[in-house]
C-alpha cells in the first residue's frame, strides 16, 4: 500500500525489538470479543489512484458546476474569482501539512499569518480585535451570544427577522439545550426591515441584538440607530456579515457602533466546497478580549529580543481551563483563514473597492433588467450584490424550471423558509463580478419564459 | 500545549554562539520577512479588475467615507511574503511530528487533487438537490463506510472538527434523556480526558465530575461505578485513552453506565489505533465523533478545518441533527432538511451548522478509504500501533515510561520526566529535538503524568525516519539527566530562539498598528 513505508522485513525486525510475537500480540489488551476477525465487511481492498480518481471523478460529474452555467446563488455562500496564487499557497506542504502552532519557534509561518489575518479582519469589520477563526458564520454568531451573555450576564437575545435562518436554526438548536431566550421572528417581503420593531423589542433584560448586514433578503441598513438603543438599555449589538466583500464598499458595522462583528469568511479565498469548510470570523471590542472564544495570536519576543507571535491568552480555552473555557472549539479554519488572508492581500484596499464596486455595478444592472420583467418586481430598496425578487408566481418551482433551462438562478424563499405562505414567491438573486452580460440575459430570458 | 509551564523567561538579548551577524538579518536559506502591513501599500494591489461603470447605487447611502486601511501586495511580492513565512513552518512533509492524540500522518495528494474537481469544488451548498446528486452521493458513502468500521446504527456528518462532535453527541444524549423525560445533570469526564471533553459538556449545559485513573492508566471501573446514579447523563471516555493505552473495561463500563440509565461518549480521536480492528460499536458506545482530520488524514492546515462526524448507536440515532443526505428507493439521494423532519426525523434536535457540514473533507475522506480499503486500514491501525511500540521499547531504558511494564501501547507511547536533573523539564527537551530537526511531541498533557510527553509517529513513518528519532531522544534524554543546562537554550537553530509567552499574555498585542498610533495609544 503505497501511503505505508514500513517492509515486511522492518515489521519482523521491530517486532523483535518490541519482543512481541506478533502484531496481534501488541492488541492484548482489546478482548478478545471486541476484535474484528476478518476483513471489514464490503469495503474492496486498497485500490491505485487511477481508480480511486475514475470512481471520484465520476461522482463529481453528476454535480451541476456552478461555474459552467448561468450562476446567481447565494443566501451565505458567494461564487467569486479567487486568484490561482490563493490554491498555490494553501497548498505548500508548510501550510498544508502542519498543526496548530503549539511550538512557536518552529511555526511563525503560521502564527504571523494568523496576526495578519486578525488585524485584517479587524479592520475589514470595524473592531478593535479579531481572533484566529472560528468554523463558520453560523457557529460564530452562536458563540457571539453566548459571549454577550457572559459580558451582560442577562440571557435574552433579539435576533433580527433578517438573519439567515439556518443561523437562527443553530441558535434555537443551542438554545434549548442553555435555557437561553432567543426572539426570533419571519421577514416580511417588503423593503422596510424590522429595525423598529427591534428596537421597540429591547428591554432592561436584553442581553444583544443580532442583525445580519446585507440581511438574508440582501436589504442593508444603517445600524447606528439599533447600536444606541442597544447601548441605552445595557445590551450589545452583535452584527452578522454574509458578504464581506460588501464591506469594500459600505460602511463597516463596528464603525457603526456594533459591539461583537461575526461572519461568514468564506467569499473571500474559499470557494463555494457545497457549504465547506468554510471560516467563521470574529471580532471584538479590546475590552471584551478575554471572554473571546477561539485561538489568538499575539505578538512577543524571543530570548535574542527578535519579534515573534505565539498563541495567546489560553486561560480562556479548553485545553487550560476545561469546563470554565470560553468555548469548545479546539481546531478552527486555519487553512481556510489562510486562503481569506493570500486573497485579500491580493485584493488591498484597491482591490477590494474595486471588486465590491464591480459588485455591486452587476447586481444594480440585473436588478434594474430583471424588475423590467412583466409581473416581476425588486423587493429591495437597497442592497449590495443581492437582492430579493417578488414573482408573480411561487419561486420554488421556479427555481427547478430554470436548472431545466440551464440556469441556477437563485435561492427561493420556499427553501429557506418553507411552508410560509407569505415568503413563497421570493427568489433572492445573488450578482457577482463572475456573472457576464450573457449570464444575466440567460436569467432575463429563462425567467421571462418561467413566469409566462 | 501548556503556557510556558517552566516559568522560563528571556534573559537579555545574547549571542553566545559568537556567531557572525548579517546585515539584512537573514542566514541563507532562514529568511525573515516583514509583516504585511510593513510591506504593503493600500494602493497596491495584486488583482486586475476592469473598472466598474459610474452610475447610480443603490446602497442605501451606507457607502464608506473612511479608509480601511487594508494593504495590498502584487501577485509577486504576495507570493515571496506568503512562501518565505510557510518555510518557517514545520510540517509533515519535512519530517516526523509525534504530536501525541494528534495523528500527524502523511496527507495524500490524491485527496487533495479528488477535493478540488470542479464538482466538487465549485458547487453551492443551496443548489435545487437534482443538480447535486453526486455530492449527495459523496456523503452518503463516506456515512456508510463510517458505520461499517465503527458497527454503528447511524451517522452524523455535519460537526465541523472534533470538538463540534462532541457538542453533537452529547446534544443527542441529552434528548434521548429529555425525550424519557430525564432531566439529568452531571457529565462523568476521565481525568486525562482532552480539554474539549469538559468544556463541551459544559457548552451543552452540564456540570462536569471528574473520575479518576487507577495505577494502571486506565479508567478506575470500582470508582466510576459507585459514582453511577440517577443524575448522570453521561460518560466520556477516550478509547484508546490519552496514555496510549486501550480500556480493557470496555464493555464492562458500557454495561454499568447503561444500567444506570446514562450513555457512553467515546471520544474517537485516538481510532486511528484500531481502525479495522476494532469496531466501537461492539464495545457498547452510545456516540463516538471521528475526527477525519486525523484517522483520515485530511490535511490539519496549520489548526484546520478539520471534520467530526458523529457515529451513533440505535438508541440516540433518531435525535441526530439535521441535515442529512438520505438515499431513497428509486436510487436518488436527497438531503432531508428541517421540512421533511416530521416525517424523516421527527425527534431530531435540530441542526448545528448553516449547510451541510465539510464537504471538502468528506470527498478527501472518502479517497482516502477507498485507497486503502479493508486491508489497507488494519494495516493502518497494525503499522501505528507497531511504530509507537517501537518508540516505547527503544527509549524505556533511557526515559521514564510509567505504563511500560504494563504492557504494550496503542497507537501512541507515553514518558515521563522523571530522572531530569538541574531544574531541566519536559519543554527543554521539546526544545532541543526542535535543533535536530523534529517537531516536539504533545507536552504536560495529559496531566495524570508528571511532565508528559505524548509521542504519537503514525504510521506513515518509515523505520529509518523513527531510527533516527530514537537516536536523537536518547541522546537528549541523557543530558536532561545529567543536568545540562545548556538545553534551556534550546532551540537555536529554529527561526526564533524562546518565545515570551508570559509577555504576549500580560501585554496583548493582537492586531497590527502602525508605530505612530501605537505610540498614541501608549
Amino acid at each position: 500500500m503505497r501511503y505505508l513505508p514500513l517492509s515486511d522485513a522492518d515489521r519482523s525486525e521491530m517486532l523483535r525489538v518490541v519482543g512481541a510475537s506478533s502484531v496481534d500480540a501488541l492488541f492484548r489488551d482489546v478482548p478478545q470479543e471486541a476484535r474484528l476477525n476478518g476483513p471489514i465487511n464490503g469495503l474492496p481492498m486498497h485500490a491505485s489512484e487511477m481508480a480511486v480518481e475514475r470512481h471520484m471523478t465520476a461522482l463529481s460529474r453528476k454535480n451541476m458546476v456552478a461555474g459552467d452555467v448561468p450562476f446567481f446563488l447565494g443566501c451565505g455562500a458567494y461564487r467569486h474569482h479567487i486568484p490561482a496564487s490563493v490554491d498555490h499557497i494553501i497548498q505548500r506542504g508548510e501550510y498544508l501539512t502542519s498543526y496548530t502552532p503549539y511550538q512557536p519557534e518552529i511555526a511563525q509561518g503560521t502564527l504571523q499569518m494568523l496576526f495578519e489575518f486578525q488585524t485584517q479582519v479587524a479592520r475589514l469589520l470595524g473592531c478593535d480585535v479579531a481572533n484566529a477563526s472560528m468554523y463558520d458564520g453560523s457557529t460564530a454568531m452562536w458563540e457571539a451570544i453566548v459571549m454577550g451573555h457572559r459580558i451582560t450576564r442577562r440571557n435574552k437575545t433579539i435576533i433580527s427577522s433578517g438573519v439567515h435562518p439556518h443561523y437562527v436554526s443553530v441558535a434555537k438548536t443551542m438554545a434549548k439545550f442553555t435555557e437561553d431566550n432567543l426572539q426570533t421572528s419571519l421577514p416580511k417581503l417588503t423593503a422596510k426591515t424590522d429595525a423598529d420593531e427591534i428596537i421597540a423589542a429591547i428591554d432592561g433584560e436584553t442581553s444583544a441584538v443580532v442583525v445580519q448586514y446585507p440581511d438574508i433578503l440582501g436589504r442593508i441598513i444603517d445600524l447606528t440607530p439599533v447600536a444606541e438603543a442597544a447601548h441605552a438599555a445595557g445590551a450589545l449589538l452583535i452584527a452578522v456579515v454574509t458578504e464581506p466583500v460588501a464591506l469594500g464598499l459600505i460602511r463597516s458595522p463596528g464603525e457603526m457602533g456594533a459591539d461583537i462583528v461575526v461572519g461568514e469568511g468564506q467569499s473571500i479565498g474559499v470557494g463555494l466546497q457545497f457549504g465547506g469548510p468554510y471560516v467563521g470570523l470574529f471580532a471584538t471590542r479590546e475590552k471584551y478580549v478575554r471572554q473571546m472564544p477561539g485561538r489568538l495570536a499575539g505578538e512577543t519576543v524571543d530570548a535574542e529580543g527578535k519579534r515573534g507571535f505565539v498563541l495567546t491568552l489560553s486561560t480562556r480555552e479548553q485545553h487550560i481551563r476545561r469546563e470554565k473555557a470560553t468555548s469548545n472549539i479546539c481546531t478552527n479554519s486555519g487553512l481556510c483563514a489562510l486562503a481569506f488572508s493570500v486573497h485579500m492581500t491580493l485584493l488591498g484596499e484597491k482591490g477590494l473597492r474595486q471588486l465590491a464596486s464591480l459588485n455591486h455595478a452587476r447586481a444594480y444592472e440585473a436588478a434594474e433588467r430583471l424588475s423590467a420583467l412583466p409581473g416581476i418586481d425588486v423587493v429591495n430598496d437597497s442592497f449590495f450584490n443581492e437582492f430579493t425578487l417578488r414573482l408573480p408566481i411561487e419561486a420554488r418551482p421556479a427555481v427547478h424550471e430554470l436548472v431545466k433551462r440551464g440556469v441556477l438562478g437563485g435561492v427561493s424563499l420556499g427553501r429557506l423558509y418553507p411552508g410560509v405562505e407569505a415568503l413563497e414567491n421570493g427568489l433572492v438573486v445573488a450578482v457577482t463580478e463572475t456573472a457576464s452580460d450573457d449570464d444575466i440575459a440567460a436569467l432575463e430570458s429563462a425567467l421571462k419564459e418561467v413566469c409566462a | 500545549m501548556t503556557v510556558n509551564p517552566s516559568g522560563w523567561r528571556p534573559s537579555a538579548p545574547a549571542n553566545e554562539q559568537g556567531e557572525a551577524q548579517t546585515v539584512t538579518g537573514n542566514r541563507a536559506l532562514m529568511l525573515e520577512e516583514p509583516l504585511l502591513f510593513e510591506i504593503g501599500t493600500t494602493e497596491q494591489t495584486g488583482v486586475d479588475f476592469a473598472d466598474a461603470p459610474k452610475r447610480a447605487t443603490r446602497l442605501g447611502n451606507l457607502e464608506r467615507s473612511r479608509p480601511i486601511n487594508l494593504p495590498g501586495l502584487s501577485e509577486p511580492e504576495a507570493v515571496r511574503h506568503y512562501t518565505r513565512l510557510s518555510r518557517q513552518n514545520y510540517a509533515i512533509d519535512l519530517g516526523l511530528f509525534p504530536l501525541g492524540s494528534c495523528t500527524m500522518k502523511h496527507n495524500p495528494r490524491l485527496n487533495e487533487k479528488m477535493a478540488r474537481l470542479p464538482g466538487f469544488a465549485d458547487v453551492h451548498p443551496l443548489q435545487p438537490q437534482e443538480t447535486v446528486q453526486g455530492a449527495l452521493q459523496v456523503i452518503n458513502e463516506l456515512a456508510f463506510w463510517l458505520i461499517d468500521l465503527t458497527g454503528m446504527h447511524g451517522v452524523a456528518m455535519s460537526p465541523k472538527a472534533g470538538a463540534h462532535g462532541e457538542l453533537c453527541g452529547l446534544l443527542c444524549i441529552r434528548a434521548a434523556l429529555e425525550a424519557r423525560g430525564d432531566k439529568r445533570q452531571v457529565v462523568l469526564v476521565p481525568e486525562s480526558a482532552h480539554g474539549t471533553n469538559p468544556a463541551t459538556a459544559a457548552f451543552a449545559g452540564y456540570r462536569v465530575e471528574n473520575i479518576p485513573a487507577n495505577p494502571a492508566g486506565r479508567v478506575d471501573l470500582e470508582a466510576l461505578k459507585a459514582r453511577l446514579g440517577p443524575d448522570v447523563a453521561a460518560v466520556m471516555i477516550t478509547n484508546p485513552n490519552t496514555c496510549g493505552l486501550f480500556e480493557p473495561d470496555m464493555k464492562a463500563i458500557s454495561d454499568a453506565v447503561h444500567a444506570a440509565g446514562a450513555f457512553v461518549y467515546c471520544d474517537g480521536a485516538n481510532f486511528n489505533a484500531i481502525v479495522g480492528k476494532v469496531r466501537p460499536g461492539d464495545l457498547g458506545i452510545d456516540a463516538m465523533h471521528i475526527n477525519l482530520h486525523k484517522t483520515f488524514s485530511t490535511p490539519h492546515g496549520g489548526g484546520g478545518p478539520g471534520s467530526g462526524p458523529v457515529v451513533v448507536s440505535e438508541a440516540l440515532a433518531p435525535y441526530g441533527p439535521l441535515p442529512f443526505a438520505a438515499r431513497f428507493p428509486d436510487g436518488s439521494f436527497k438531503m432531508v432538511e428541517e421540512e421533511h423532519a416530521g416525517e424523516e426525523h421527527p425527534q431530531t434536535f435540530g441542526r448545528m451548522v448553516a449547510f451541510h457540514g465539510q464537504m471538502g473533507m468528506f470527498t478527501r475522506a472518502l479517497t482516502y478509504i477507498l485507497s486503502h480499503g479493508a486491508d489497507g486500514l488494519k494495516q493502518v491501525a497494525e503499522d501505528a500501533v507497531l511504530n509507537a511500540n517501537y518508540i516505547l521499547r527503544s527509549l524505556q531504558d533511557v526515559l521514564d515510561a510509567p505504563f511500560a511494564k504494563g504492557g504494550p501501547c496503542m497507537h501512541e507511547a507515553i514518558f515521563s520526566d522523571r530522572g531530569f536533573e538541574g531544574g531541566l523539564s519536559t519543554i527543554d527537551l521539546a526544545k532541543a529535538l526542535i535543533d535536530e530537526g523534529f517537531h516536539p511531541m504533545t507536552m504536560y498533557f495529559p496531566l495524570v503524568v508528571h511532565g508528559a510527553m505524548l509521542i504519537e509517529p503514525t504510521e506513515t513513518e518509515s523505520k529509518a525516519s523513527l531510527d533516527q528519532f530514537i537516536m536523537a531522544v536518547r541522546s537528549i534524554a541523557d543530558r536532561a539527566k545529567a543536568g545540562d543546562q545548556s538545553l534551556k537554550a534550546a532551540p537555536i537553530y529554529a527561526p526564533r530562539r524562546r518565545l515570551d509567552e508570559t509577555l504576549a499574555a500580560r501585554k496583548p498585542v493582537l492586531t497590527y498598528r502602525e508605530p505612530d498610533t501605537a505610540e498614541a495609544a501608549e
